[in-house]
């Protein structure tokens, strides 16, 4: 059985949602996956006994909620639960708590700064203003600015009437907004650093700029434009880790008939006369379609399962060139109790919420300082949850699982490549960081998976460890991801497709990319349409 | 040094007269507002209605925003803030406002206190702080939140004056509408306004927390043989709705939380233009305003009286082709005009005084909903406006 009418490469979210909505449309897909198991980036893996970790994403919100309620993820097994708030010690040892309750939260800015603590309510708005224009874009396959078909003129104008509802005021915010930084946009409301410094960290996450680089509010933002039951902004866990999310998914593709096969990893699409035939794995193994999807970044689209001698140099140059910058990494540990953070006092309920470390804008562009001398940061960026005091499946009764986002982390070490004794040394210095607001974590700590852009790359298959599959930035966004002529989902080959993070509307495990790109295979197979439509925020 | 951060265990705070309205609380029904939890009714909102209208009622406003400005610009500075001039409000007035932002969009409404010459307190609905700190640039003023130094109490009715007098403050019925005036109360100093949010009769007691408790207990028993009750936020609404005073929040959308576009409204546009004062120095909005004068407003507020019995909640408003035009924003049954009231926005030209609109108003009756179409007529002004609101001296009952 080596025919499919799709093949997928790669059992990531993305890919799964595309073979999802493909196979509900009838046609029979099969996914092919490199590791022993599915989930790309959206994974759960049991690497202590009883743990569960979410080893690489670990939280969700962006997951649109068209997608889930189309493909009845909750049927098959998803639930994501909200977690309350977050915190950023300061050095001096207090915090700066993100409280769920909006009036608790601007008292306890007002510690800070009384202004701050009403300048909240501005640039809430404002941010939500600017939100609200990508969530409208965000389930629609971008047009292409140069092309004169219907389609892409239909879309241009609906892209400009979303701008023109914005008002002149805001829409000179929009303009501005895309090309700040985030330290220049806080700087804007806030007159607090630790005020400034508990927000910016959206700003940077899996970015490899620093808070004074343009570029990084559109960032804020992409973290910003999620929400959880409508309640915007909001972060959640998926139940059993984000794995959960890819489980469901598979579970509705394969109750449409679709096949996942694992440890079948793809060498390369097979073209012949000028389209794709199919796929050959690294076993030399065929399987043959019409049409292949893949799910892997446009790095490793592009220059890895096209054949060169498939490709045009200037495209493969486009490739390339694509900015797919490593800046992250992640700490997943089992814990032998719940530690202690003295500056949360007992039962604060920020416990359960994401905590950071970083308490000025000074830190945060140090922090990045070190990763442009190849080192990773020796005072990190981290943003560390403890998901066991929500989930009771992460880990046993009174035992937990931390996860710990760390940034920055270079691709090299000072240019050469990691060894194992520095990917223990990082872990030391993120041990370290953790250590100085809790004093017994180290004491808890029953087993660590360290993972560097080394292992993000040689594992879940992210080129440099980029977990956006590339940059958030202006050049790299809507038309232009993951380059210009290839944003909707089409690749250089008739029958070639690409659905994941790499193209619109980007990473943060949103699953959008998946479906626009199945959107555009059935537009071109002439088969019904699966995939919803974005849901108005009006 | 910081505030201490254990706040966060006390999510909901208390007035300084918790104490007394939990005990008078008999519904144990309660709500938020801002910070703190208020009562939506005490015993029966009816009858709590009816001592407001009747003989007199207490509401606790400790919550309401209120912020200090003082210093030399502190005159220049709140004229180029709102759009009334406020040097029209001596020393011992207050002056309802409205401020806007540049686009003449209104930001909040609130009242004015001339505490002492150069010294004013702004009460509102929302925060303002940032949007003063904001505002403040290049004037010589201090901007700061005084919310929780001051407890205060509404005292509306007709009996209001008579309780006062009651409680020994001696001259209180010579007070003008808008006028205060300072009373030794023990050991404290009790600002006293003729101010309120129901178009009655009433004054507005201002306190050091403090002496909260014993200023609610004085009252009461002062106002023993005056009627005096507690008053909840349900049975405000009521009396607001029928005086047509517009909330924030309900009846427009403050400009600064305003994410879509064509949300808010400009004071021509909620039937204040008489707030709006070009001949003084410039304000914020001015421009704006001018050129809305001479394009003409998008909207228009208007106050309705809705025929038939059911309150217009929520309405559709059309015109007399069956258009929609705009929609209610407050309605409510009215028991001193015996007749469905409502406040609506509706796009211009609609809503001259005398022409007429409908309302389409879903209502249920055991369960089973029930639609209507009612005509409504524009009325000129508050449905309910007694004279004693304006009389001087105040009617002792």
């Amino acid at each position: 059985m080596n025919k499919a009418d799709v093949i997928v490469v790669g059992a990531g979210h993305n890919g799964l949602t595309s073979a999802a909505f493909l196979a509900k449309a009838g046609l029979k897909v099969l996914v092919l996956e490199k590791n022993p198991w599915i989930g790309g980036a959206a994974v759960s893996r049991s690497l202590h006994k009883d743990w569960i970790y979410s080893n690489c994403s670990y939280v969700c919100s962006l997951l649109r909620p068209e997608i889930f309620r189309e493909l009845e993820l909750g049927k098959h097994g998803l639930h994501v639960v909200p977690y309350g708030g977050g915190v950023t010690f300061t050095r001096d040892g207090d915090i700066l708590g993100n409280y769920v309750d909006e009036e608790v939260k601007r008292r306890e800015i007002m510690r800070y700064s009384a202004r701050d603590g009403d300048a909240y309510l501005r640039y809430s708005r404002d941010v939500m203003r600017q939100c609200r224009l990508v969530r409208s874009l965000l389930m629609r396959t971008p047009p292409d600015p140069t092309s004169w078909r219907w389609r892409d003129l239909t879309e241009m104008r609906h892209i400009g009437r979303e701008f023109a509802a914005l008002g002149p005021a805001v829409l000179a915010d929009t303009i501005r907004f895309h090309t700040m930084s985030i330290a220049d946009y806080l700087n804007e409301y806030f007159e607090s650093d630790v005020v400034k410094a508990n927000l910016a960290g959206s700003g940077i996450i899996g970015t490899a700029l620093g808070v004074q680089s343009p570029g990084t509010a559109y960032v804020l933002l992409h973290h910003y434009m999620g929400d959880v039951d409508g309640q915007m902004g909001a972060w959640g866990f998926a139940r059993g880790g984000m794995g959960a999310v890819s489980q469901a998914l598979a579970s509705a593709l394969t109750s449409f008939g679709g096949t996942i096969k694992v440890d079948a990893p793809v060498a390369q699409i097979v073209v012949r006369g000028g389209r794709v035939r199919g796929v050959a794995l690294d076993n030399g193994d065929e399987y043959s379609a019409p049409v292949v999807i893949s799910g892997l970044d446009p790095k490793r689209t592009f220059l890895g399962l096209l054949a060169s001698g498939d490709l045009d140099p200037a495209i493969a140059k486009r490739a390339r060139d694509f900015k797919i910058r490593g800046s992250s990494g992640k700490l997943n540990i089992a814990l032998d109790g719940l530690p202690t953070f003295p500056a949360l006092g007992k039962n604060n309920p920020l416990a359960a919420g994401d905590m950071h470390f970083l308490d000025s804008l000074e830190r945060y562009e140090r922090a990045y300082d070190d990763w442009k001398r190849g080192m990773w940061s020796r005072d990190p960026y981290l943003d560390l949850l403890i998901p066991s005091l929500t989930d009771p499946t992460m880990a046993p009764p009174g035992k937990h699982f931390m996860s710990v986002f760390v940034q920055y982390v270079p691709v090299k070490v000072k240019g050469q490549d990691w060894t194992d004794a520095d990917r223990e040394a990082f872990k030391k210095t993120v041990f370290q960081q953790i250590s100085r607001y809790s004093p017994d974590f180290e004491s808890l700590v029953l087993h660590a998976e360290v993972r560097t852009p080394r292992e993000l790359e040689a594992e879940v298959g992210l080129t440099e460890g980029n977990i956006f599959q590339g940059e958030l930035t202006f050049d790299q966004l809507l038309f232009n991801r993951p380059f210009p002529g290839f944003a909707q989902y089409r690749g250089p080959v008739k029958g070639m497709y690409m659905c994941g993070s790499g193209t619109h509307p980007g990473g943060g495990v949103m699953a959008a990319p998946g479906a626009n790109a199945a959107r555009e295979v059935l537009l071109d197979l002439k088969r019904g349409n699966t995939v919803p439509n974005g849901w108005s925020d009006d | 040094m910081r505030t201490p951060r254990e706040h966060f265990r006390l999510v909901v705070k208390y007035t300084p007269f918790h104490s007394r309205t939990v005990a008078a609380n008999e519904l144990n029904l309660w709500h938020r507002w801002r910070d703190y939890s208020v009562a939506d009714a005490y015993f029966d909102v009816s009858l709590e209605y009816t001592a407001l209208r009747n003989t007199c009622a207490v509401f606790d406003i400790s919550p309401m925003t209120k912020h200090r400005i003082t210093g030399p610009d502190a005159l220049a500075f709140m004229n180029r803030l709102v759009t009334r001039d406020v040097a029209k409000i001596k020393p011992g007035r207050v002056g309802y406002a409205v401020w806007c932002d540049e686009q003449g969009q209104v930001v909040d409404d609130g009242t004015i206190f001339h505490l002492s010459p150069g010294v004013y307190r702004l009460c509102s609905q929302e925060r303002q702080l940032d949007w003063l700190h904001t505002a403040r640039l290049g004037f010589d003023v201090t901007v700061v939140e005084e919310t929780e130094d001051v407890a205060a109490l509404s005292l509306q009715g007709p009996t209001s004056c008579a309780t006062l007098c009651a409680l020994g403050l001696t001259g209180i019925e010579t007070l003008t509408p808008f006028g205060m005036r300072t009373f030794a109360f023990g050991e404290a100093e009790l600002l006293v306004s003729r101010t309120g949010f129901t178009g009655d009769l009433g004054y507005e007691l201002w306190i050091d927390p403090a002496h909260a408790e014993a200023l609610w207990d004085a009252l009461f028993e002062a106002g023993n043989l005056y009627g005096i009750r507690p008053l909840g936020t349900h049975a405000l609404d009521i009396a607001r709705i029928e005086a047509g005073y517009i909330q924030a929040g309900v009846d427009f959308l403050p400009a600064d939380h305003a994410i879509r576009a064509d949300r808010t409204r400009s004071p021509f546009e909620l039937d204040l233009a008489w707030l709006v004062d070009f001949s003084k120095p410039h304000f914020t909005g001015r421009r704006a305003l001018l050129a809305e004068q001479s394009r003409g407003s998008r909207y228009r507020l208007v106050r309705l009286d809705v025929a038939g019995n059911k309150p217009a909640t929520d309405a559709y408003v059309y015109d007399a082709k069956r258009r929609v035009v705009g929609t209610v924003t407050s309605a409510v049954w009215s028991p001193m005009s015996k007749a469905s009231i409502a406040l609506a926005s509706v796009a211009m030209p609609h809503g001259a005084v005398g022409t007429p609109l409908w309302a389409e108003i879903y209502y249920q009756k055991e369960l089973k909903w029930n639609r209507t179409n009612v005509e409504c007529t524009v009325l000129a002004g508050p449905s309910y406006d007694p004279p004693r609101r304006k009389v001087t001296p105040a009617p002792m009952r």
